[in-house]
């Protein structure tokens, strides 16, 4: 005879555990936190770095840099004028964990901070399993990959709440189309946002600090 | 491929329901996979079957339901399963969808032998200790 015993348990409810307190933990401050995800090379760090430059005399930004191997990104942002930027190794996980970024954030004072913002591993199948206590998650597709990736990513693109079309700087050498982009992404989910931008000449830089702006500051009225 | 680290979380959870419920042995532990979960159920049982050897659960496997995408058209209040993450009513195209299932990634049951020879205590949900 075999015998069934109710579980009733959530697979990741420890990692989820230690999300609610990050996110309780960051409501409390009202700062505001973005989990970056795509997939490798489209343009996370360098929009980053570009997002430094403009804003870090008048938004004080805490940065985790996830990455499989290296700390590369992070000597990036530092060097970009990065002044609280945490590296996270992962040595072979395909993705970041809340228990990851808590440790980072027991250690780090989050006093005064307007942005927290987490460069997950690039990866867009993963990370999206893993809550990190974030407000939103920010999904970029650069446009050398091609307009239909949301429809090959459905799960990271319905999860996501702001989708950045980058690189737009090289549309002319891509057969990449913005609208179908778009129109893929709303069929996942109707919901995402959509800023197209090129770090490198700063088109469509303004529409993405006017974002950032309004949501820190909606998040710090929400604190009050 | 974060399966392997799924199958971690499942073995740990369904460790502890050994200990906690005082069972010998579990053959089998039932989960619940949504579609909308980015997981691979092949290879969660592959990973599965590897990092349980030499463990209390040695040999113990999983059994995996997967649930489709489900939900309510707002438009048309119509119940409606999204088919391959088209997130469009079939009935009104309208986008506005409810969904209320498909990101499952629940453990459901675990399963044991339960003959005489191996009485099974404190599983009554009244609390009261079961040696059978």
């Amino acid at each position: 005879m075999v015998k069934k015993i109710p579980v009733e348990k959530k697979v990741l409810s420890e990692n989820d555990r230690i999300a609610g307190e990050i996110r309780s933990r960051l409501k409390d401050l009202g700062l505001l936190s973005l989990n970056l995800v795509s997939s490798p090379g489209s343009g996370k760090t360098t929009l980053l770095e570009k997002t430094l430059e403009a804003l870090s005399d008048k938004l004080k930004m805490v940065l985790i840099a996830g990455d499989v191997q290296t700390d590369n990104d992070a000597a990036r942002l530092v060097k970009a004028g990065g002044t609280d930027v945490h590296p996270i190794m992962t040595r072979g996980a395909c993705h970041l964990d809340a228990n990851m970024v808590n440790k980072v954030l027991a250690e780090t004072s989050l006093d005064g901070a307007d942005l927290l913002i987490i460069e997950n591993v690039g990866n867009l199948v993963c990370p999206s399993s893993y809550d990190l206590g974030e407000d939103g998650k920010v999904v970029f597709v650069s446009v050398t990959e091609g307009d239909d990736k949301p429809l090959k990513y459905p799960g990271m693109f319905r999860r996501s709440s702001l989708m950045i079309v980058s690189k737009l700087d090289l549309l002319p050498h891509c057969q990449f189309d913005v609208a179908t982009v778009i129109e893929n992404a709303r069929t996942i989910n109707n919901d995402i946002e959509v800023i197209q931008l090129s770090s490198l000449t700063g088109d469509g830089m303004d529409e993405w600090y006017r974002w950032l702006k309004q949501n820190i500051q909606d998040k710090k009225q929400a604190a009050k | 491929m974060h399966e392997l680290a799924i199958a971690e979380s499942i073995m740990d959870i369904a460790l502890k329901a050994k200990v906690d419920k005082h069972l010998d042995s579990i053959r089998a532990v039932g989960v619940r996979i949504g579609v909308m979960t980015d997981i691979v159920p092949e290879a969660l049982e592959f990973g599965f079957d590897i990092i349980v050897k030499d463990t209390a659960l040695d040999g113990c496997c999983l059994k995996i339901e997967r649930i489709p995408v489900r939900g309510t058209c707002r438009s048309c209040r119509k119940f409606i399963e999204v088919e391959d993450f088209v997130f469009i009513c079939p009935h009104c195209a309208s986008r506005d969808l409810e969904i209320t299932q498909g990101q499952e990634l629940d453990i459901a049951f675990i399963e044991i032998d339960d003959d005489e020879d191996t009485p099974v205590r404190g599983m009554d949900s009244n609390g009261e200790e079961n040696t059978g």
